[in-house]
């Protein structure tokens, strides 16, 4: 295929879509699904007229997860479309009715609301627009026009420039320069070479990549085989954890569909360019999104992390130079080639650039998924994107970078969010969870759970995490039950350091983050608890030796 | 020197087996040398039965099985002013702390019943109550110095007070080590 | 594979705790310690194995580079200024064996490689005199089905250094682990007895690489040193036939 006859497909699909009046779009995402969207969009379907007048479409993931499920009704002549939360199935008839001519307004969900006025889509801009089954959607939508552009009148080295321009970092946590680690991979001089979209998303309460992969799989698609373009790769995997079922199951057919359409397989649109993607489940360890682990797993291994070096640009599946990114990192990239690194690199801040998409969750209004620019102050996330603190109580904390991140106080509020800063003052932009907590948190409770979860999801390698995590809940447990001494606390903190500048993956290096930023911002709730000890609250000894000699 | 110059020492073993005791006496003549410089105001092996006010060094045998060596341990922690964990007992809990591995319950039925033939009965007075945990010393109270082994040798034991009676530190690992 | 000579290798310069050394460039950080007498720790590093990185003992720091490394796996690099032993390094040793110990039960005094084991040794030459975290007191289980070996999951470090001799030298993959975290064990075959162990030679490598007591000969064990003397009135009565 060439980028006109793509084109022309992508108009023919468009003017089809034209024909009719009014788009009702149901919300088939996960959370939406959960609260019964299914029917709902079983009744909207049966209460449509006949004919192509009116149009029910499945899409992903709107974002706002908690007044799901969610419909959004589009009409041709409207600029704004009407949204409507919490539907139920008995509610189909009264939307169909309505069509046109009034707004169900007990249903009406405000789209005014800062919530989704303040939010910029690039990763998620076809989520909740497009019927994420169906590749004519996606490529009305633009899609797989980077690809074949790129195929077709782009050299590899263009493309990667395009993305060293837009200076994207990866988004599966470490930040680390998108550009920087495809150069490394396509500068080996090895024959064979893979590219690993990292899909294992494991963080508790975050699920940023499973609404791409359910909303919008051809751009993960469309991201890798570029990827695989500019750095000499023929064949890919995506990792997806077991738990996301419908995920892999839209993964599986886009790539069924794209390869149909000779837009994946042998000679990509009769080029010398070829690329297949395979689809490998993990089995529920955190510790497999760790890359080396990944791998180890992709293998048929343990999954165990190794040390690095060497990384796996280097020495990665099979002992082949693979890149490995993070489903997010891979979504940005059509945009990237399409608009160019420039577009890119101009929304964000300094050295974070572009967007990134959280996890609203917790004690927030609004909770759901959310696009920003990077740099937006972290107040406007929790008080007007989400809506700030329900039921009048008072904002405490919010933990951003799940078991890998850090509780920031309300101090920190007017930080603006990337990469740099949140390190700073002791958290992390992880993958992009964002829990708030309220008055009513006890900090050495959150700091306990993290710990919990780290524990548990040690893989037992390295001595540090596999018993420092252990020993460290122990601890936690035991200040949180208000028996522990100050003694306990010194050790505990010990251990932290002990733990993060020893362990072997990022895994145990990250785990004490939860401890050491809650300690950092809310030591006195630690020192609350703890109880006096008569012996260990006496002064040391040490001097009395002079006293002895 | 005049007596009352002498470094006052106090001494007791908790659960252990009294080798650690043993291993003292083991040091021979060396024992004259040293009841030149010190004083034992307290111990298993001399007469004196009541712990002073203050004492310069204590030494405790054995780990902290029940009330009785708990009690003892906080004694000595108050009364002295150095405190040093003699053997693998007091500095890890060793052979006394293998009994952790069954529940409290079962330990009091293998000693008090299962093998008693006659009239078996746990005893409720003139015993201490077991702790649920033996534990090193170190874990109730805080120690000065660790001196491992089991027992730690004469020379080892020698070694350690020697170099305290010099007003130095000593560090038992040159000398010693667990299970030693 | 960080081992295996490549040809055409470069010599590199660089310095371990100020002293000057060359070596080639594919040489690990521990090689070169060793080989000149500098001892930086180590459980799970054995040479003739595959790099392994777990216990994390022999980390070491790079001047200039916040992280520290494990210098099993790291390779030794032109101007590299290595420092094996600071304070730091030391504490952190300290607790990390402290972790070991409070990991099982280790009871040296009742172990039969009590004054044969790198446990013990590595605690004497690292000053790790007590344990500052609690014992786990966890229950662990002896095997002792196997005709010639035994293995106490109470003594065990979870070095690999078993999986990997059986695995990459004796070429049975006998062993491997199961679980994870905390309850990370080792096991024979799919977690059968060792004495059902189809794949088992009974070379008995695994027991020679083991660092503490954790495999050992079978009839090692104080218990075990029971004599057998039931032959002798037999023998006087045949003797007394005769
Ligand atoms: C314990 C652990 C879990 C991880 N889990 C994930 C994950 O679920 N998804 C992900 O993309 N990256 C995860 N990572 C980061 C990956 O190791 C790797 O850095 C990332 O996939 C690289 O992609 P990026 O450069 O696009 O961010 C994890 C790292 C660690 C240490
Ligand atoms: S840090 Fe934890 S998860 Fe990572 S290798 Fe060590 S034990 Fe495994
Ligand atoms: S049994 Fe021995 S060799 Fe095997 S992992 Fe345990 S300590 Fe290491």
């Amino acid at each position: 295929m060439h980028i006109d006859e793509l084109n022309e497909l992508a108009e023919q699909i468009r003017t089809q879509h034209q024909s009719c009046q009014h788009c009702v779009r149901v919300c088939m995402a996960a959370s939406c699904q959960s609260s019964g969207a299914d029917d709902v969009l079983k009744r909207l379907e049966d209460a449509a007229p006949e004919g192509d007048q009116v149009q029910v479409k499945s899409v992903g993931c709107m974002g706002l997860c908690s007044a799901g499920p969610l419909v959004e009704v589009r009409s041709r002549g409207d600029d704004q479309p009407i949204m409507y939360q919490h539907v139920e199935s008995q509610d189909a008839e009264e939307i169909m009715g309505s069509l046109g001519d009034s707004v169900v307004q007990r249903l009406e969900c405000p789209t005014s609301i800062p919530f989704f006025q303040r939010q910029q889509k690039i990763v998620l801009e076809n989520s909740g627009i497009i019927d994420p089954e169906d590749i004519e959607d996606y490529i009305a939508a633009d899609g797989y026009s980077a690809l074949v552009e790129a195929l077709t009148e782009s050299s590899p080295a263009e493309v990667l420039n395009e993305v060293n321009l837009s200076g994207l970092r990866g988004r599966g946590g470490g930040g680390y320069p998108t550009g920087l680690k495809w150069s490394t991979v396509a500068k080996m001089p090895a024959t064979q070479k893979y590219v690993i979209c990292n899909a294992d998303e494991g963080d508790p309460g975050a699920f940023m990549d499973r609404a791409v992969l359910e909303s919008d799989p051809h751009r993960i698609l469309e991201g890798m085989a570029l990827a695989a373009y500019a750095v000499g790769a023929n064949r890919g995997y995506i990792y997806v954890r077991a738990e996301y079922p419908l995920a892999i199951d839209r993964l599986k057919k886009s790539i069924r569909q794209a390869t149909r359409k000779g837009l994946l397989g042998a000679n990509v649109c009769d080029t010398p360019f070829s690329f297949d993607i395979e689809v490998r489940l993990g089995a529920g360890a955190f510790v497999c999104g760790e890359e080396t682990a990944l791998m180890q797993s992709v293998e048929g291994e343990r999954g165990q992390p190794r040390p690095r070096p060497p990384y796996p640009a280097e020495l990665g599946l099979w002992g082949f130079p693979t890149l490995i990114n993070n489903v997010e990192t891979y979504a940005n990239i059509a945009p990237i080639v399409r608009n160019g690194g420039e577009w890119f690199a101009s929304i964000g801040t300094e050295r974070s650039k572009g967007t990134k998409v959280f996890a609203l969750a917790g004690r927030i209004h609004n909770t759901g998924l959310i696009e920003v620019p990077m740099g937006v102050p972290l107040r406007e996330i929790v008080e007007e994107i989400g809506g700030g603190v329900p039921d009048g109580r008072r904002f405490k904390a919010v933990q951003t970078g799940g078991p890998s991140g850090g509780c920031l106080p309300a101090e920190q509020m007017d930080l603006p969010v990337d990469y740099d800063s949140l390190r700073e003052v002791g958290s992390i932009m992880g993958s992009g969870g964002m829990i708030v907590m309220d008055e009513t948190s006890s900090m050495v409770d959150v700091a306990r759970y993290f710990m919990e979860f780290c524990m548990t999801e040690s893989c037992g390698k390295c001595v540090p995490c596999r018993v420092g995590t252990y020993q460290m809940h122990e601890l936690l447990t035991k200040i949180a039950a208000g028996k522990g001494t100050s003694a306990d606390l010194a050790l505990l903190e010990e251990l932290c350091e002990v733990v993060q500048m020893t362990s072997l993956c990022g895994l145990g290096q990250t785990a004490p983050n939860p401890v050491v930023s809650t300690l950092q911002y809310f030591r006195h709730e630690y020192e609350e608890k703890l109880i006096r000890d008569e012996f260990v609250d006496m002064e040391q000894q040490t001097e009395e030796m002079e006293a002895v000699s | 020197m005049s007596e009352s110059k002498k470094i006052t020492v106090a001494t007791t073993w908790l659960d252990g087996c009294s080798g650690c005791h043993m291993s003292l006496l083991d040091i021979d003549e060396r024992l004259i040398e040293l009841a030149q410089q010190v004083d034992i105001v307290y111990s298993p092996l001399v007469d004196g039965k009541h712990l002073p006010e203050t004492v310069d060094v204590g030494i405790i045998e054995g780990s902290v099985s029940n009330e009785e060596d708990l009690a003892k341990a906080r004694e000595f922690r108050r009364h002295c002013k150095y405190l040093i964990s003699l053997g693998d007992c007091a500095v890890t809990g060793n052979v006394p702390a293998m009994r952790n591995l069954f529940p409290l319950d079962s330990v009091y039925d293998r000693a008090y019943q299962e093998n008693v033939q006659h009239n078996p009965l746990r005893p409720n007075d003139g015993v201490p109550a077991l702790l649920d945990v033996v534990k090193p010393v170190h874990a109730v109270v805080p120690v000065d110095l660790h001196v491992p082994g089991c027992p730690p040798s004469a020379d080892t034991i020698w070694f350690v007070l020697s170099q305290l009676l010099e007003g130095r530190v000593p560090n038992p690992n040159e000398v010693t080590r667990f299970g030693a | 594979m960080i081992q295996t000579p490549t040809p055409n290798v470069r010599v590199v310069t660089f310095k371990i705790d100020d002293r000057d050394f060359s070596a080639r460039e594919d040489e690990t950080i521990i090689q070169v310690a060793w080989e000149n007498g500098i001892r930086v720790p180590s459980l799970c590093y054995l040479e003739g194995l595959s790099v392994w990185g777990a216990c994390r003992l022999c980390v070491v720091e790079i001047v200039g580079s916040p992280r520290l490394v494990s210098s099993c796996s790291t390779r030794v690099a032109e101007g590299m200024e290595i420092r094996t032993d600071s304070e730091r390094l030391q504490a952190y040793r300290r607790m990390i064996l402290e972790l070991l110990f409070s990991e099982r039960n280790h009871v040296c005094s009742v172990c039969v490689s009590n004054g044969h084991c790198e446990l013990q040794n590595l605690a004497q030459q690292c000053g790790m005199d007590h344990v500052r975290v609690p014992y786990r007191n966890k229950v662990y289980q002896v095997d002792s089905s196997h005709d010639l070996f035994r293995v106490d999951h109470n003594r065990c470090v979870l070095c690999s250094r078993c999986i990997r001799v059986c695995d990459e030298i004796e070429g049975a993959h006998t062993w491997d682990s199961k679980g994870r975290g905390i309850d990370t064990q080792v096991i024979t075959d799919l977690n059968r007895p060792w004495g059902e162990s189809d794949s088992c030679t009974g070379c008995g490598k695994c027991v020679q690489v083991c660092p503490t007591g954790a495999l050992v000969q079978q009839g090692t064990s104080v218990g075990e040193m029971h004599k057998d003397r039931k032959f002798l009135p037999y023998l006087s009565r045949m003797r007394d036939a005769q």
